[in-house]
Order: C-alpha cells, then structure tokens, then sequence
C-alpha cells in the first residue's frame, strides 16, 4: 500500500560536506567472536574489577598474548573502560598486549635473568648466544631476578625454570615439553600433620590460646618483618587489631629483590608451615579474607599452595577464613607492600602515599595486616618452642635468626638459616664454604639490590636491621650477593640502576626521571659524580616509595667505597 | 576552633583547619610553593606525583609532598630549607631535560614554565630522552607528549572529573606513557572531546589545536580580554569564559558555575565559530516577487539572492509588521501566530510572549517545549503543581538510588552525566533504564533495556511490587498526597509477571529494582524526551511522579524529580510564558483573575481562550485559519513532525516572518528574513534545567547589519503599532519581575553580581531554594496527587509492511536543528553526515554494511542515509537523529498528539528499512 506522501530527495545541508560519517561509534568496538570467546573463558567467575589482572592471565595463558579484540570484549565483559585494561595489561611485564598491526609472540618464551649474580655468571653471553641460536621461533628476553640466584645464570623456558643454564641446557627445554613448572617435593599436608602441625592453629580456632598471649610471643620473640622493611610483627599484630572491623589480611610473596630467594626455598618445601602461620595471624587479628600474593615468577610455588590450600580447606582449618591465592604478573614494585594492594584490587602496582598506613587503610580501604611469607613461617615454631627459641640465637648482641639468600663468587650459595648479627665473613666461611677458587672477596651486596654496597674492609659488621644504617646500607631481605676482584664495580653498579630503571613503577619524577637520568649518564665513559649526586639525593628524598628512596645507593656506595674502579674510563 | 590542627610551617605557629593539607595552608597564609600535578580546581584530588612541592617535616627521613600531607599538631614544616629547595629545584631539572626547547615549547606560557622561571631552572644539564610523536588527528586538540610530565591531570581529568574514562596512564616507568584506549590515536580513539584534559594540562601536552600551527608551535595569537557567560548549548547551562582576540574568540574555558564545576563538553568547548561562518545572515532580505514558495523546496544558504533581495532594515521591519497587521485586521488576531524560541533569552521570550499576546491578539504563542516535554510539564502541573524540577542534577551526589529512564544524558546533557558518572563512583546505586544502551549502562548497576514504548508497563510492575509489599512511605503518602486508593487500585493487576512479557524486563529484576528504590534513604529521578515523546507521554511521567510520592522520594536532600530539559532556556522561556495556555509563570490564561491582572500590567485587551500548540498551529494553517506567522529563531521545517506537512504549512502562509542568525530550513518559506544575533553577541539571562538564573553577556560585536533580538521584536511591536520602550534586556528582566513570584528575589544587577541565582527566589538576601516541595505542594489541596495510568499501545505499531520501530533523537554532538552545530568547524569534522544507528544483526539482516546507504521508509515518507552499526540498539529498533537536513528524520515521524501534553511520538513509529537503489546498484 505504500502510498508515499513525499518522494525521497537528498537536500542541501550547512555541513561542509567534507568528511563521511564514521561506520560505528566512537573508537574500538567489539567483535562477537572475541565476545564469545571471553564469556567462554571467563565461564562463571566473578567479573568483579578486582579479578582484572587474574582474568588477563587467563587469556595469556589460553591465547598465547592479550589481543586488542580479546582485551576489548574482556573490558566489555567486566563493564571496565578500555583504558582501564590497557593500563594495566601494559604495566605487567608478563603480559604481551598484541594490537590490530601487530603479530603475536612466538609460541615460547625463553626470559634470562639478568639480575646481578646472573649477569656475574655470564647471562649477557647466555643471552646473545641464544638469541643466535634459537632463531625467529623462539623469544628470548632479558628478565629481572627470578630467585634462582643459588643457580645461576638462570632462566625461565615458559614457566618452567633452568638452572645452572647452559645454552644447550635450555635449547633442550625449549625443544621437549611441556613448559611446565615441575612441582618441588615438600612436605605435604598429610606428614606435616603427622609432625603435630595445625595443632596450635587448632587449638587458637578451639579457644585454647588467648589472642593477646600470642601477641605477646611474637613481641618477646623480636619477630620482625622478613620482607625487607623490619617491622616488628607483635606490635603489627596489635596495631591493626585497634583498628575497627572488618580487617583484611594480605601476604606477601612477591619476593623481587635481586638475590633473594628464602621465600620461595620455604613455599617450595614447607608451605603448611607458612600456611599454618598465616592462619593463625589471621585469627589474631580477626581478618576473614586473606589474600596470597605470589609472584608470576613462582609458578611451582603457586600451583602447589592452590593444591594445599584445597587440602587446608578441605579439612576445616580455615573455617571463618577465605584464602584467595593472587597471582603477580612480573612487576618488581608489587613487593612494595601498598604497590601490592594495588595490584591485588587489580589495578597498576603504584606505591599509595603514606600517611595513611595499610594497618589503617589497606586492602579495599580497610585496615591489613600485611606479612611477608617468611614473617609467618616462624609463627608456629616461635609459639610451639617458645619466644626465647628465636632468642638464643645470635651474635655480636643481635638476636634470632635470618635466612639469608647467599649468592655470587662463593663455594656453597643458599639459602642460609643463621644467627642475626653473623658478619658476611663469617657467613662465606661458615656457611657457604668459602670463596670460589681464583676469587678474593671484595664487597658485597648485604640486602639485595637496594640495600647498598659494601667492601671487604667492612666485612665484619654485624648483618642485622638497624647496624648497617649508619653506613649508608640495609640488609632488607638479608639477600648477600658476594663480589670479587674479578667484578666490574661499574657494571655492577649499572646493572643495578638498569633494573631499577626497569622496575620503576613511572609514578612520581624523581624515580622515573631520576633512573631513566642515571642510567644514561652512567652509559657514558666518564662518570660525572657531582650531577649524579645531586639526581641521587633527589630521588632519595624526593621519590614516594622505597624503590626510589633507595635507587641511587648502589651509585651512591660504589662512589664512597669503590671511587676508584669508577672514575677510570671504561675500555 | 578546637579542631584546628597547630604546628610550625617555615618557624611560624599557624593552624591547619581540618582537612588542610599543607599546601593549601601554605597557600591560605600567602606562601608560595611550586606544583604541577596539584590543582585546587573542584574535582581534582591531590595525586602528590611531581613532587615538586616538597617540604621537610622534621624527625622524617624523607621530604613530603605538601599537596597531599596533612600536618597533625605539633608538626615542623620548612617550606624553604635548603633541603626541600633543593630537591624541587632538581625535579624541575629533570623535567626540563625532556621538554622541547623553550623557544619550540607547544605553550611556552604554560603553568610548567612559569614554575620553571619563577624557581630558575631555564635549561637543564641531564641527557634528553627520545621524544614521541604528536598526535593530531583530532579536530579539536593537539596532543603533544613530548612535552608530557606524566602529572597525571589528564586522567584525572578524564576518568574522575568527566568520567569518560579514555586517558590512562600506560606502560611502567621512563616508558610510562599517556594514552587514549589501547594507545590510539586521539582522533580515533573513544574520546568525546569534552576538552577537560586541555583545561587541566599544565605542560601544553594536551592544548586546543587553535593554539598551535602545524608544526605544533604556539600560535601568536593570545587573548586580549575574557567575557564570562553561559553556554548556548543544552539545558546544563554551563558557565563558560571566552577568550577573545581581535573580537573573536580563540577558546572557551569551563567557569566554576553551580551546574559544571569548570566541565564542558565538545559542543560548549568547541563548537563557537558558527558564529563566524558564511551562511550567515547580514542583511535583512525582502522575498522576490515570483519568488514563489513550494513545499519541499530548497534554498542555498551561501547564495539566498536566488529569492531574495536585500532590503534596509527600515523597509523590512515595514514589510514584515505590515503583513502581519493586515491579517490581524483583516482575520483578528487568531489568524496569527508566533514561535518563540527556547535558544534565546528570558528577555526575548517574555517579550514574544507579551508581542504575540498583546499586539497580535492571540495567544497562538508557543516553542520547542512543546515538542521536548510539554508532556511532563503536564504531568508535573497537574500532581505537584509545578513544571519545574524538583531538585537539581547535583543532587545525584547526595542520593543512595538515581533512576535515569529515557534519557542518554551522557549524549544530550554531558555535564550533567558527569555528575551522575561521579555519583556511580561514589558507590551510589544507578539504575538505568531505557530501550536503548547508552555510555551510562557501564556504570549502572542495573541496565533494564525495556520494550519501546512499555513505559507504563514497566513502572505500573514496579510500583505493584511497592504497594504489594508495603515498602511506601505510609506517613508521607497519607500526609502528603493524595489518590492512592485509586492508584492501588489499578495496580492489582500489573504484577512483574503480567508486565515482564510485555515491557521485556524479567520480574525479578522488577522487583529488585523496585526494593532498591523504595527502600533507599534518599533516590532522585530523572528523565529525558524518551519518557516524554510518546502519545502517552504524560501517563509516562505520571507514573515516574507517582513512584516518587508513594515512597516519599521528593523534597528532601537527594530526591525528586528532574526532567532533564532539553535547550539553554527551554525551562526560562516557558517561565517568561512562551506557552499558549499560560501567562508567565505559568498563570493559566483560563482564569479570568489572571487575564485581569495581565490586561491591567500590560494595559492591553487579551484573549480568553488558549492558544493552539506548535503542531495544531500547523494544522490550523492547513485549515485555512492561520495565515501569517512570526518565528523567531524556530525551525519548525526540520523540528516538527511529519516535517512534510509542517513544510506544506509553511508553504501555504501568506506572511512569513522569520529571525533567525541564518537562513533555515524554515526560513525558505518566509517573506522577510531578519538578521539576528547569536549568542556571543548579546546581553540576557537564561535558566537551566535546574532552576538557575544566569547571566549571559555579550562577547562580540554584531556583524554585518545584525540586530540584537530584543531590539528585533521591539520595532516589529513598535510597527504594529505597541508603544514599547526597552533600551536594554535590563528594563523587560526588571518588568518580569514583577509578574513572576518566582524570580522575585533576582534582580538584574544580582544576576550581573553573582552570575547565578537559583529560583524560587523571594528577595534580595534569599539564595533561593535548590530542593523544592519539602513541606507541601503548591496544588489547591497542597498535596501531590498520584494519577494512575494505564498501558496503551503506541499509536502506530509495527506490522509486515513497515516491521521496525523508528526512534528519533539528538545527539553529542548535534543540537537541535543542527543550525549551529553543523556550521562549527569541530562538531560537523566528528558528525559530518546523516546516519541511522542499527544492531548489527539487522544491517545484516537487511543485507547492509556499515556506511551503505539505506533507504527508510515510514507512513509519512521516505529519506536515504547512510546506516551505522551501533551495538547499543536493539534488533528491531533504529534511531535517527533529527539534525540533518539532507535526510531529515522528522519526514519519517508520526504527528499523533499526547492527548495532555499535546506532544507527538517523536520515540516512536513503525519503519522500513531497504537497501537505497544507488547503494544496491553499487553491489
């Protein structure tokens, strides 16, 4: 019947008739199939935004890469902004965003450690060399401290770690498969019952223990924060409980210090211990949701403690408890306790300022108790034996005990579970046996990357927190990487600043700029110390968090301990 | 005070209040400290990133950023140590390092450098790193991230301010980059181009293309002097600033006005150089003889003198007065009509009104309102008493629940989304509901997609489930209103499982939402044309204002009811009484008490009987009983429905006048054309949707032989023979005045003073009331009536022939007629042609692609376009805005009248959608 009152004609209009009009609305739309894929991988959990980063590795770990279409539909998907994804899917190391123009990585990745034992031990030489070989199929990158540091050089083929790597070593892994992490033998939670383990966490659920009576143990016990910082755990522990309900738990295993590795050494053979202690630190100060950051780089440890906290689970003993077990995605800062929040709640690993303090707003604005994985480790056994256990021991007036992470020119490297206030000499000679052969000791790094450079000459100071201050270090995660006379200070140092320069989360100037700065002025043949010293003590005053604050010591003490290796031109 | 927080800053006691940080101590007490990152801008939190307001606070191992420490008592604070100096001054170095040289800055003015030279760092000795790329592929701005200091103001900006969440910050490190989406290109990402991160930026990184040439370099041209107004654009009415030079404007900047905080969006941002453009009509012009009018017909705006002469003003203010004279004399005032126009002031509609009512004789006097919400206006008049809103959009900050139903405020209102969006932020509960997808579904808690047109349906469940489960207010419903029994009684039967099968909304989710709404603390409404434009438009907000009183969601702190209103002034222009029923302020012609008061104010014989509305004053000319016609910055060709017979109207006068700034579709028909002034160029006050009186000011001089509209309709009333003596729009707000209760308390020179002032507004001192009705409405009984209404069907219903339904609308960045916005430069760059938006599964049901052209056919006639996929329609569904000429939509739209409002289903009718024959003889 189509009885048309007007005929179709196209009128004039006042556009400039310049342009066409766009196809869809406004930027990226998208695609059905990229859509559907998501909804299939997603399935039925949750599309809360704090579940961001765990979702993006579903997708790199199911496609190989994070698509433009994939990220897209999963923004969609989790009502996110695009940006929202993008910022955070770029900020992580581990993640490979692969736009429209782009080819996606090839099916393996082999990433060398090129932190500073590794980088001693020939993982630049490693690198090139099997960037030669392996050839376009294979991606070779250079990747920070994977805490194998007792092994090195060493690298991750996939997931699955090589140690003592040699090309052909690795050309091996990269050729057979799968590229799994092959799980450790521990202590499973059958024998570790057996051995009276949950028995305290047992009797703290029962009523047995007052919470008050434990906070006095960890107090006389002079537990501190094994993560670096140092903090007396009693005095966390009844900080957090003033503060008002509901609380929140979180741990941190994002153990990222070059030349640490005690966390992992303890999740890799006795994780029910640190899960006992984690439960029980969550019972003291009455917090039903902890949260269980482990590195990326730790996927061993991570998959047996999902097994573990299944079996924990399964026979009630985190009854009032819910452990969500938090997976990183290779970004160095998230060991920064508040970067780690971040992370958690899914978002970049920004360090938050402080004021407030987490014990006071932490995880999702509430007040957290945040533990490094060692820290609670020693719980059951501070509780079971008694404070004064953890007491005996020590030397030159220091007291209790350190695992500490020993690497580099020595006969034994390990994990050393020794007195605190032990001297790096007596370490070397009681501990891990001696230098190697052809090597004088000549410095050593006592905490890892940030925590400075020290000589020979100083090699009798008591390691402990609070002695090596006053000389401008720290020992932090009590990660020892011992030097040589066959150590380039400056490349050394370099090396340092390079990761720090990498790790940099990019949040504030001094930093950001500040490493980007020092990097390149150390790249160039003469090293002008007054222009690096006044970029160092911006950034140490300056920067928001520790990474920063801490950045320039290696430059700092190479410069006071080592000023003549520097102040030669480099070859 | 006893929370007042004393310490020591630079060796001096002083007092932080609560809530002070240092710096904005420091900056209270008249001490200077660098920042880059900070603003004190409303909206924008202290991110304490540059660090370049370092201060020492003693016993602390590192320097604080004073911008976000807060000092606790006792505290030692240096602002000037050596120390503190120190550091700011290296970050300042580290900064420079990277920016382009001074002399190639982008804005070598801008705050980065000014701190640069006040602190004295002109140069930098680091190593400079490897600058990105600009980026100029968006028609508005410039990004340039090489000058970029990654402060972090530009996310702000946009993910916290504006909410439109396309900036982030990406990567990590000395890599960390700014970027739009995935690190697209600005011009192609899903940037709006609100222009906020312009505003904030501190470096020049971001900056209005204007500002730059070419090779990204500042332009020359810097501002000479500054005129604060308010936009032209929507119903926000926000508060701008322009920069003028040489008497024309380089940009606009946002102003801290009530309704946007310093926020734009593109169109008040960027879309003022209309103003400038070559259609612009200079001189008044006289139709030729034998120029003869046909419907449909076309005249090229750039060259109107193929109908046209040009004419001295005297000669066509004679001819255009004349004509309408002698059909007044001849046929009496009936036989006239006027259209005033909700885009100029409070001024020019009062005195339209007062020309229309009291020289032509007749109170066939009305404008856009009608086409817009005169259905909720009638709603609104018969319940509570009052047209207006209840509450302003900024309420939404103070609610627990905010509906937003039939409304796309984030397409059509962008800056009062902005306040909704930053509300869902805050954790408040938003609940969307409309048959399309909109931006706001991402942040809505519960998005109900329902049926078009199941309006009743939907909200008749809804209130069932309150009334069933007796979650109303049971003392405010029998303390303040009145007809619940018969509301209760209707309801029985809509149960959520009667309505679900027909609003396509399950019942569970209706009851939800119906719990949520009723049991919140606090829950504002609002709503736009989707609510309004139906033939049961007023049942539609007749329900929405019943669901408001049986829970008692009105008159207190984060409640009400806000219709969304659609022009800078449609809410002023019906207070002046641009309205046929209604003498200003809404005093209902029908009362014989009003007429006598208005007779004796005006001192003029005025007729008893209501005019006719916007679409019944067309068919009366079609009837042979309107003649002549005055319309005054209207374009009824474009905006009416069924536009067809609209244009035949217009054809059929025998005495068009129009005014207008340029020759519009409406215009083609007229038999004298007068050159108006825009915006820009005049003096008057405007009201925006939240009740808020604002000042306009003139910013440029008049081109060419333009006349202020004011001065316009005083010499056509002078040449109908009125003895009208304004000198300036001053002398008609001060006789308004008097008339209007409502604006009592605004005087022009407050208004000029304060810039805003909100009303009802008693007197001088009274700041006026934002929420309204919180004891009692302004009804005979003084309670809220509930009027139950019933579903009907929409007045056309798809069939075989014509299976989709059609819904008409605007869009970002088109406003109205697109008069205007597509003569901006920017806004006709982004939306440059007409489209139609349809779900992908029905272009490929239709055998299109994306940017073939359809051809869409409805009862009326026929327009071809292009078609656009748009995942937020639904299948079966198609929208088109209404803005292009060149496939108009209203051709397509159906004229049936909501019986009350008198306003046509613009939102609905059935539609066939085709290949167009030039795009399937392309295949």
């Amino acid at each position: 019947m189509s009885s048309l009152t007007h005929e179709v004609r196209r009128h004039n209009h006042p556009g400039s008739g310049r342009r066409k009009a766009p196809l869809t609305p406004k930027g990226r739309q998208v695609k059905p199939e990229a859509l559907t894929e998501i909804q299939v991988l997603l399935a039925e959990r949750p599309r809360r935004r704090d579940l961001l980063i765990e979702h993006l590795h579903l997708i790199q770990d199911r496609y190989g890469c994070l698509s433009a279409g994939h990220l897209a539909a999963l923004a969609q998907e989790m009502r996110l902004a695009l940006t929202e994804v993008y910022e955070v899917a770029t900020f992580y190391a581990h993640f490979d965003v692969v736009l429209e123009d782009e080819s996606p990585p090839p099916a393996v990745t082999v990433r060398v450690c090129d932190s500073l034992t590794c980088e001693m031990m020939g993982a630049q030489k490693l690198m090139s060399d099997l960037k030669a070989m392996l050839g376009a199929g294979v991606r070779v990158v250079r990747a920070p401290c994977i805490g194998a540091c007792d092994k090195a050089p060493a690298c991750h083929v996939g997931h699955a770690a090589v140690e003592l790597a040699t090309v052909d070593a690795i050309a091996k892994a990269v050729a057979g498969e799968p590229q799994h992490a092959p799980v450790p033998d521990y202590e499973k939670f059958a024998a570790y019952r057996a051995g009276g383990g949950y028995k305290l966490l047992e009797d703290c659920l029962a009523g047995k223990h007052e919470r008050d009576s434990l906070i006095k143990a960890m107090e006389d016990s002079g537990l501190r924060g094994l993560g670096g910082a140092g903090f007396p755990a009693g005095r966390k522990w009844r900080f957090v409980l003033a503060e008002p309900k509901p609380r929140m738990m979180a741990i941190n295993g994002d153990e990222g210090e070059p030349g640490t590795f005690k966390d992992r050494y303890y999740l890799e053979r006795d994780p029910h211990r640190f899960l006992e202690g984690t439960l029980i630190a969550a019972w003291v100060v009455e917090a039903p949701e902890v949260y269980i950051y482990i590195r990326d780089e730790y996927p061993a440890a991570r998959h047996l403690l999902l097994t573990e906290i299944a079996e924990v689970e399964r026979a009630g003993l985190s009854r009032g408890v819910r452990l969500h077990l938090r997976r990183g995605a290779g970004a160095y800062i998230c060991g920064e306790e508040s970067a780690m929040l971040e992370s958690i709640e899914g978002k970049r690993g920004l360090p938050r300022h402080k004021p407030p303090f987490p014990a006071q707003v932490g995880l999702f604005g509430r007040p957290t108790l945040i533990h490094n994985v060692e820290t609670v480790y020693w719980v059951r056994d501070i509780v079971e034996k008694g404070p004064q256990w953890f007491t005996g021991h020590g030397r030159r007036g220091r007291t209790g005990l350190r695992s500490f992470s020993v690497s580099g020119r020595i006969k034994e490297p390990g994990v050393k579970l020794a007195p605190a206030g032990i001297s790096v000499r007596e370490l070397i000679d009681e501990y891990c046996g001696g230098m190697q052969h052809g090597h004088a000791f000549k410095g050593y790094l006592p905490g890892g990357a940030s925590g400075g450079i020290l000589p020979a000459s100083m090699g009798d100071l008591p390691l402990d927190f609070g002695t090596l201050e006053q000389h401008g270090c720290f020992i932090g995660s009590a990660a020892v990487v011992v030097l040589s006379d066959q150590d380039d200070m400056k490349r050394v140092a370099l090396n340092l600043l390079r990761f720090f320069e990498d790790e940099s989360c990019g949040q504030c100037t001094p930093c950001r700029v500040g490493t980007e700065k020092l990097v390149k002025l150390m790249e160039r043949p003469r090293w002008d110390e007054s222009l690096m010293d006044e970029v160092s003590r911006a950034m140490t005053d300056a920067s928001i968090c520790g990474l920063g604050q801490a950045a320039a010591n290696p430059l700092k003490m190479a410069f006071k301990h080592f000023r003549d290796d520097l102040l030669e031109e480099r070859r | 005070m006893s929370d007042t927080i004393r310490f020591v800053l630079d060796g001096r006691a002083v007092e932080a209040r609560p809530g002070e940080t240092i710096f904005q101590v420091a900056n209270r007490l008249g001490a200077e400290i660098p920042h880059l990152c900070y603003t004190p801008e409303p909206g924008y939190r202290p991110d304490g990133n540059c660090r370049a307001c370092m201060v020492e606070i003693k016993g602390e191992r590192v320097l604080a950023a004073s911008c976000i420490r807060k000092p606790t008592p006792g505290m030692e604070v240096q602002i000037a140590s050596e120390r503190a100096k120190f550091s700011r001054r290296m970050v300042f170095e580290l900064l420079v390092a990277d920016q382009p040289p001074r002399d190639a800055a982008h804005d070598p003015d801008s705050k980065f450098w000014r701190w640069a030279d006040r602190i004295g760092v002109a140069a930098s000795r680091l190593p400079r790193r490897q600058a990105p790329a600009a980026d100029r592929s968006h028609p508005a701005m410039a990004v340039n991230l090489d000058a970029c200091i990654h402060c972090n103001l530009c996310v702000r900006a946009c993910r916290e301010v504006q909410v439109n969440d396309v900036i982030g910050m990406a990567y990590r490190g000395h890599h960390a980059k700014i970027v739009f989406d995935f690190d697209d290109a600005m011009g192609h990402s899903t940037c709006v181009a609100c222009g906020e991160c312009v505003q904030a930026c501190p470096t020049g990184a971001l900056l209005e293309s204007a500002l730059v040439d070419e090779r990204n370099l500042a332009v020359a041209a810097k501002p000479e002097r500054e005129v604060n107004s308010v936009c032209p654009y929507c119903g926000v009415g926000c508060q701008i600033q322009y920069k003028i030079k040489d008497d024309k404007i380089l940009y606009v900047d946002g102003r801290p006005g009530p309704a946007n905080q310093n926020r734009l969006c593109v169109k008040g941002r960027f879309g003022f150089d209309y103003v400038t453009h070559r259609h612009r009509l200079m001189k008044p012009m006289i139709r030729k003889a034998g120029a003869a009018k046909i419907s449909d017909m076309e005249i090229d705006p750039a060259n109107p003198w193929t109908h046209f002469r040009e004419a001295t003003w005297s000669e066509a203010l004679e001819v255009a007065a004349s004509g309408l004279k002698r059909i007044r004399d001849r046929d009496g005032g009936g036989a006239l009509a006027g259209f005033g126009s909700a885009k100029g002031s409070n001024e020019e509609a009062y005195m339209f009104q007062k020309l229309v009512r009291t020289g032509f004789g007749t109170n066939n006097v009305d404008h856009c309102t009608r086409l817009c919400h005169a259905s909720s206006v009638a709603a609104l008049m018969e319940t509570i008493g009052s047209g207006a809103v209840t509450a302003p959009f900024t309420e939404a900050l103070n609610a627990d629940v905010i509906i937003v139903i039939g409304a796309n405020p984030t397409e059509n209102h962008p800056v009062a989304a902005t306040f909704l969006k930053n509300a869902a932020k805050l954790g408040k509960t938003l609940i969307v509901m409309d048959p399309r997808g909109q931006a706001l579904k991402r942040h809505a808690d519960y998005m109900l997609q329902f049926k078009p047109s199941s309006d009743v349906a939907m909200l008749n469940a809804i209130m069932h489930v309150i009334v069933k489960e007796r979650l109303y207010d049971r003392q405010y419903v029998a303390a303040q209103t009145e007809g619940f029994e018969a509301l209760k009684a209707t309801l029985e039967s809509h149960t959520p499982e009667a309505m679900a099968p027909v609003c396509g909304v399950d019942a569970d989710t209706l009851r939800s939402v119906a719990r949520i709404y009723a049991r919140a603390k606090s829950a504002i409404i609002f709503w736009g044309m989707g609510v309004s434009q139906h033939t049961h438009g007023t049942d539609n907000a007749r329900c929405l204002i019943s669901l408001a009183l049986l829970t008692g969601h009105v008159g207190r702190p984060g409640t009400g009811l806000h219709p969304l209103r659609g022009q800078n002034n449609v809410q002023g222009a019906s207070d002046a009484g641009l309205i046929p029923m209604v003498y200003p302020d809404y005093q209902p012609v029908k009362l014989a008490d009003n007429r006598a008061k208005f007779e004796a104010f005006w001192n003029a014989n005025l007729d008893p009987k209501p005019g006719l509305t916007v679409v019944e004053i067309m068919d009366a000319v079609h009837a042979g009983e309107i003649k002549g016609m005055y319309i005054m910055g209207e374009n009824p060709a474009m905006s009416d429905p069924d536009v067809g017979h609209a244009r035949q109207a217009l054809a059929m006068l025998e005495h068009l006048v129009v005014q207008d700034i340029f020759l519009t579709e409406t215009a083609f028909y007229a038999d004298v054309v007068l050159p108006a002034s825009a915006w820009p160029e005049k003096d008057g006050t405007v009201t925006n949707t939240n009740r808020q009186v604002q000042m306009g000011r003139a910013a440029l001089p008049l081109p060419g032989d333009c006349r202020q509209d004011w001065w316009i309709i005083q010499e056509i009333a002078r040449h109908i023979g009125l003895d009208w003596r304004y000198t300036h729009p001053r002398d008609v707000f001060n006789e308004m005045r008097q008339v209007m209760p409502s604006i009592a308390g605004i005087s022009w020179e407050r208004l000029s003073r304060e810039n805003v002032v909100t009303y009802p507004c008693k007197g001088d001192d009274d700041p006026g009331d934002a929420v309204i009705f919180g004891d009692g409405f302004p009804t005979p009984s003084g309670r809220g009536k509930m009027v139950p209404a019933v579903v009907t069907p929409p007045d056309e219903i798809p069939d075989a022939e014509y299976p989709m339904v059609l819904s008409t609308g605007r869009q970002l960045e088109h406003w109205h007629t697109g008069a205007m916005t597509r003569r901006a430069t920017v806004l006709d760059h982004i939306e440059p042609e007409a489209v139609a938006m349809l779900a992908p599964g029905d272009l490929a049901r239709f055998g299109l692609r994306p940017g073939d052209v359809a051809r869409v056919v409805t009862r009326r006639g026929a327009i071809e376009l292009k078609v656009r996929a748009d995942a937020a329609l639904q299948e079966g569904m198609l929208f088109i805005p209404f803005c292009y000429a060149e496939a108009a939509a209203n051709i397509l739209t159906n004229p049936a009248l909501d019986p009350f409002g008198k306003i046509p289903e613009f939102k609905f009718c059935a539609a066939r959608v085709e290949k167009a024959k030039e795009s399937a003889a392309a295949e």
